[in-house]
């Protein structure tokens, strides 16, 4: 007999439990950590390489942080790096893609979440988990060959452009109307049913219920939801490239009409997700300071959604302390 | 005075009955009609996927106006077919090629020649003296190394070369089906105001035309609208898809397992948990950005396919398949973590004890007892989730998918084109004939994503049936 023997054999006899070593689980322990690791590791890739990226862009002679920050005219040829009418035009468009979809898409979570029979729900909830899953590219010709067209004939062909704010806006007010519906109904199912039967009891009508007892008691749960769809409507890029056209909005406060111009929604205003993909699919050289450019603008919008989505974790937080 | 108060509010409390009456009916109105327009909203967003499908079908479909310089029934007559039975598509490869042959100047034939040659075993256009030399040269043409052209290759470019077929409108498919003779009316006053100065009113001839049709689903792209077709982008498409399924199965699995199985509350798991629900909110063309800096720029060794060959590398810099594949897969690792836990989680705990009492260690609890119960939860999250990543657009525009490749993708390491990136190209362009393309492209890709998410709805019916 080998000592090694004689050793398992003690081992095993003597009754010791003690931990063996298992260098096959370590192993694959370690292999399920690194793949835990890999998502840690793409968040500072995203923010290593926005950020360098950045930094290069600032340090071009032509380009100052200042003025990044505070003029408003975007002009990369002839040195205008002022930032703000491209968030202008993602601003115009979100704001237009809110005001489609936040009705919209309350309302629907109302019908389905206290409204609806099971057979009503059974024939909604498939159609927006189809919009859902329809790409933005699609959402975009649609767009361009639908939605622009249509309002061309309401509005008037010398009012509204070609390519304008409100058509892409509506467009992606669309396509978020799935996902604000989708949060805020879990958020109204998930208020209590005795509060819904304490109003019925004092004879509130349903409409009563719903308005005064159920969405008020779901609203930061709700509210997440608005949030989580404002941070993809900044972030959609297919739709705001084609439908809203690719000159940034350059303005001057006070000089420019607020209404006609600046807020105007018949008009093409670039958005900075647009910016970043127009520039992109030319022949882009490294080091170019077009190239640095959709960086620095990256790094914004990723802060802008990163803001958002923290707001809104923040009110869902809010939510679960109430009823969990 | 005192009295009265008490008395006024009495009568507002409890309003005399046919006051009552009308506020109760006043209520029960403002009730219906709230109910009617919440059921209004989503009916809207109904009408609106009602929409959008319709557009895309409309466009797909319907009446084209055309000027052929040669007529093909003229064509087949001459080579001694009927031209009544015998369509030019159906004449053979050698014809088709020595129609090509006729018809086009030498020095287009030779460029034809070397994008993708015609004969496996001789050439048509070029000497074999300058062909073995071009081939030899440091940066040989496709044809020197991709296989003979096939017959729908060939007939499109006899319609686009020798037909020279020139759609100079389109319809749409509901106008066309109810009022076919509006289109026609339109190309003459068309006629008349000038718009068509190239041609003459007689040669337009009009015939009905499926953009969506086998041909279009099996040609490579062309800048000819006419014979234009998405196969190199269906087979772009394909590569990703695989790509982003090889890296982001894989790895995203594993760490929802970790998370699930293995993770005790600790700050570094909270923290990777924390960033993966922040990673799912990002914006895909974020994603797009750091595939470019990371897999086109910094790893374009690897992602030109320059390390695994020792001459020339298969593509010149790393705007390739795999570099978005990857980038894809990042995009899709936080949703297939993130349902992957949840399916993970959905296993009772008792499984767990009960392999763990039987003295296996955790990992064979897992492999043997866990995953095999999660596995459809995981698989329809997943097929959700690559479903998403391939109609993803943003991302392969910032990873540079060429817009414009004839050839298809030879590998991993070749330049590409996808089918979203198609439409976003033909969708750009001005003319109607590319926007019934970008159309018919759509289809195509609602038809892809409408396959995969059948098959994870198949999944998920045929393992749960299993599991009860």
């Amino acid at each position: 007999m080998t000592t090694d023997q004689q050793v398992e054999q003690k081992g095993r006899g003597s009754g010791s439990f003690k931990k063996r070593a298992r260098p096959g689980e370590l192993a694959v322990r370690a292999f399920l950590l690194v793949a835990g690791l890999v998502s840690i590791a793409t968040t500072i890739g995203i923010v290593y390489e926005l950020g360098k990226e950045s930094l290069l862009f600032f340090q071009d002679e032509r380009v100052s942080v200042i003025d990044f920050l505070t003029t408003t005219i975007w002009q990369p040829g002839v040195g205008g790096f002022g930032i703000w009418p491209l968030v202008l035009g993602t601003m115009l468009i979100s704001i237009v893609a809110m005001l489609v979809a936040v009705p919209i898409g309350l309302a629907s979570a109302i019908y389905l979440s206290e409204y609806a029979s099971r057979r009503v729900r059974g024939f909604f909830k498939p159609v927006l988990e189809v919009l859902v899953g329809i790409p933005t590219v699609v959402y975009g010709f649609f767009a361009l060959t639908f939605m622009t067209p249509l309002l061309r004939s309401v509005f008037g062909v010398n009012i509204v452009g070609f390519f304008n704010v409100l058509s892409a806006g509506m467009v992606v007010g669309i396509l978020i109307v799935p996902l604000i519906s989708s949060l805020a109904e879990d958020a109204l199912r998930a208020v209590p049913d005795s509060l819904r039967q304490a109003a019925y009891a004092l004879g509130a009508s349903k409409l009563e219920v719903s308005t005064r007892v159920v969405v008020p008691a779901a609203l930061s749960g709700i509210a997440a939801g608005f949030v989580v769809a404002m941070s993809r409507a900044v972030g959609e890029t297919m739709v705001v490239t084609i439908a809203a056209g690719a000159s940034p909005r350059n303005f001057a406060i006070g000089q420019d009409s607020l209404f006609g111009y600046i807020l105007n929604p018949f008009q093409g205003a670039q958005a900075m997700t647009g910016y970043v993909a127009i520039t992109a699919s030319g022949d882009l050289g490294y080091n170019t300071i077009d190239y640095n450019s959709i960086f620095a603008i990256g790094l914004t919008l990723f802060f802008m959604t990163l803001g958002l989505n923290s707001l809104s974790r923040r009110f869902v937080n809010r939510f679960r302390q109430k009823y969990e | 005075m005192s009295v009265q108060a008490p008395e006024r509010e009495r009568q507002e409390l409890f309003p005399n009955k046919t006051e009552y009456q009308g506020l109760l009916s006043r209520r029960t109105r403002r009730a219906r009609l709230f109910q009617a327009g919440c059921l209004l909203a989503l009916t809207i967003a109904v009408l609106a996927l009602a929409t959008l499908l319709y557009t895309i079908i409309n466009d797909s479909f319907g009446l084209v106006a055309i000027v052929n310089q040669n007529d093909p029934a003229a064509i087949v007559s001459d080579l001694g077919y009927d031209s009544e039975t015998t369509g030019l598509a159906d004449i053979s490869y050698d014809e088709m090629v020595g129609l090509l042959e006729a018809d086009v100047s030498s020095g287009v034939g030779r460029r034809l020649e070397r994008d993708q040659r015609f004969y496996e075993d001789r050439l048509v256009f070029e000497d074999d003296a300058t062909w073995a030399e071009i081939c030899s040269s440091d940066t040989p043409p496709t044809g020197c190394t991709a296989g003979p052209r096939d017959q729908a290759n060939v007939y499109s470019l006899v319609v686009e070369r020798v037909v020279v077929a020139d759609i100079i409108a389109t319809n749409q498919l509901v106008p066309s089906l109810l009022d076919p003779q509006g289109f026609e009316s339109e190309i003459a006053t068309g006629f008349e105001a000038g718009r068509f100065p190239d041609y003459t009113i007689e040669q337009v001839h009009f015939e009905w035309r499926a953009w969506f049709n086998p041909t279009f689903l099996n040609t490579p792209q062309s800048s000819t609208p006419e014979v234009a077709g998405i196969r190199t982008a269906i087979l772009g498409s394909a590569w990703l898809v695989l790509i982003t399924i090889l890296f982001a199965v894989p790895v995203g699995v594993a760490a929802a397992i970790y998370l699930v199985e293995y993770a005790k509350p600790s700050r570094l798991n909270d923290f990777i948990q924390t960033n993966i629900n922040n990673l799912a909110g990002v914006p895909s063309i974020i994603y797009g950005m750091l595939g470019l800096a990371i897999f086109v720029r910094v790893l374009e060794p690897f992602t030109s396919g320059a390390i695994f060959t020792a001459g020339v590398p298969p593509s010149d810099n790393g705007r390739t398949i795999v570099a978005a594949g990857l980038t894809l897969g990042l995009l899709t690792l936080p949703v297939v973590i993130i349902s992957s836990q949840e399916a993970l989680k959905a296993v009772p705990d008792s499984l767990r004890h009960a392999g763990l009492a039987l003295g296996a260690t955790r990992w064979q609890t897992v492999r043997s007892q866990i995953l095999p119960v999660a596995l459809p939860g995981v698989l329809t999250g997943t097929i959700l989730a690559v479903a998403r990543a391939v109609g993803e657009t943003a991302p392969l525009i910032l990873v540079g998918a060429a817009s414009f490749i004839t050839t298809d993708p030879s590998g991993p390491f070749s330049k590409f084109t996808a089918l979203p990136i198609q439409i976003f190209q033909w969708t750009s362009f001005p003319q109607e004939e590319f926007h019934n393309l970008a159309a018919s492209a759509s289809v195509a890709l609602l038809l892809l994503l409408l396959t995969l998410n059948a098959a994870a709805v198949i999944l998920r019916n045929r393992y749960s049936r299993r599991a009860e």
